[in-house]
């Protein structure tokens, strides 16, 4: 009985740490904020890892499979079309549309882990690289703009 | 129908009624081990709830099935918590609830490495039943299991466990290695150790242009090892138990994880047979729909 109690508690204190970690999603203008944050990280890979060329670009099923990839690990953050959702940025922004492809592969092999992306190393290089193809692929939408005034809160 | 079978059938069909209630969900990319860990931690606001079971075999006594619940929630992309429940079957004795763990796992290094540190922190209050053998440390040893589950269950542990996760990826290859310290906080008992390697590899790896479920990339085939390293007082294998366990893990389009895992004692010490597998499925914003419940962000 002791035992189920106690188990009880640890459910509930695990609902609360899911809880304390949901709430935290921040309003619209920290999101821009923290949406420049993600993009400055680009900015931050070495020159050899924006140095490498897609392997993937001559690949014919390239951009097929990375649509899949995209809809099964990263549409849930970016949004069905990479627009931006409420966790993560939008990819159709200039800064990731103008990235060099390398720059893309480095930020999906280590995530942005203290800005809530996490690693993507764990899907082999090629598959990152289907995902690359078809993340520079989404440019061909209108983009949205980087920095939109915030809101007044 | 035993005790067993409704068991199983209530952990299957908690893990699938809740899957269904929370309808949004995105494929994982799971690991094949059981046992050991790699440094890929929950993606944040994702809940996995997994099933698992393990068929073990026992000579000079009865063969058991020890089953547990696994809730695991992304709180960062540097913080993963879990919860487990456990419970076992002895045949031809009883079923019981064993008890529960609470782990975390945490992340220190922002970029990937050759080799990745995770740190990892477990409490445990687990009767001495439990028969999960989700890690195997100090003298564990197969006659442990032997004594009946009514003298077992009168043992109760707290036991703070720790390990040293160290992990690479290259070439598709994943390469593990867990070192385990633990210490029950009950009683003058040292602390034990152990460890747990592993190697897996997905069986293709560049992705399909159609989403298949029989396609070669969703499979990952892998090995892992695992066994205890003695006391502070008796570090080394001798009176350990030792296990060699082929894996494998096939991530289905439809959000399903199955793993499957046959391990074979090493040494005298050991279980001569652990069957295992394992089912979960992934549950993508699960801290947003628990905000949202709460009346948070809309």
């Amino acid at each position: 009985m002791k035992a189920c109690v106690a188990a009880l508690s640890v459910m509930i204190m695990f609902l609360g740490v899911s809880l304390a970690f949901g709430t935290q999603e921040k309003e619209p203008r920290y999101k821009y904020q923290k949406d420049g944050l993600v993009y400055a990280e680009i900015a931050k890979a070495p020159e050899k890892a924006r140095a490498k060329r897609n392997p993937m670009d001559k690949d014919p099923d390239a951009l097929a499979a990375g649509a899949n990839l995209f809809e099964q690990h990263c549409s849930g953050c970016h949004g069905d079309m990479g627009e931006g959702g409420r966790k993560g940025p939008s990819l159709l922004a200039p800064k990731v549309q103008n990235a060099e492809p390398g720059a893309i592969f480095w930020i999906l092999t280590n995530g942005v882990v203290r800005r809530g992306m996490p690693v993507w190393s764990k899907l082999p290089e090629p598959q990152r690289w289907q995902l690359v193809r078809y993340i520079k692929s989404l440019g061909g939408a209108p983009a949205k703009p980087e920095n939109p005034t915030a809101p007044t809160p | 129908m035993s005790d067993f079978f409704r068991f199983t059938i209530l952990g299957i069909f908690l893990l699938f009624s809740t899957s269904v209630l929370l309808t949004t969900s995105v494929q994982a990319q799971e690991s094949p081990y059981i046992v050991a860990y790699d440094h890929y931690l929950e993606e944040p606001g994702n809940l996995e709830i997994e099933y698992f079971s393990t068929f073990g075999s026992q000579r000079q006594a009865n063969n058991f099935h020890s089953f547990w619940m696994e809730f695991e929630y992304g709180a960062t992309a540097w913080w993963t918590t879990e919860v487990y429940l456990d419970g076992q079957t002895t045949f031809k004795e009883s079923t019981l609830f064993t008890g529960f763990r609470w782990e975390n796992r945490f992340r220190p290094l922002r970029h990937e490495h050759f080799i990745n540190p995770i740190l990892y922190v477990e409490y445990e209050n687990i009767s001495g039943a439990d028969k999960i053998m989700k890690e195997v440390e100090g003298h564990d040893v197969e006659a442990d299991y032997a004594v009946p589950n009514s003298e077992l269950s009168k043992e109760r542990k707290h036991e703070l466990e720790f390990k040293l996760i160290l992990s690479s990826t290259v070439k598709g290859w994943n390469f593990t290695e867990n070192t385990v310290a633990s210490k029950n906080l009950t009683g003058g008992v040292p602390w034990e150790f152990g460890y747990a390697l592993g190697a897996s590899h997905p069986l293709a790896l560049k992705a399909s242009a159609k989403r298949c479920n029989l396609c070669r990339e969703n499979f990952i085939a892998g090995v892992e090892m695992y066994g205890g390293l003695g006391d502070r007082y008796s570090f080394g294998l001798h009176d350990t138990s030792q296990y060699l366990a082929p894996v494998i893990a096939w991530n289905l389009p439809s959000d399903w994880t199955l793993r499957l895992s046959a391990g074979f004692g090493l040494n005298d010490n050991s279980h001569g047979l652990l069957l295992r597998w394992g089912i979960s499925r992934e549950i993508t914003g699960f801290g947003s729909m628990v905000s949202r419940i709460f009346g948070g962000h809309k």
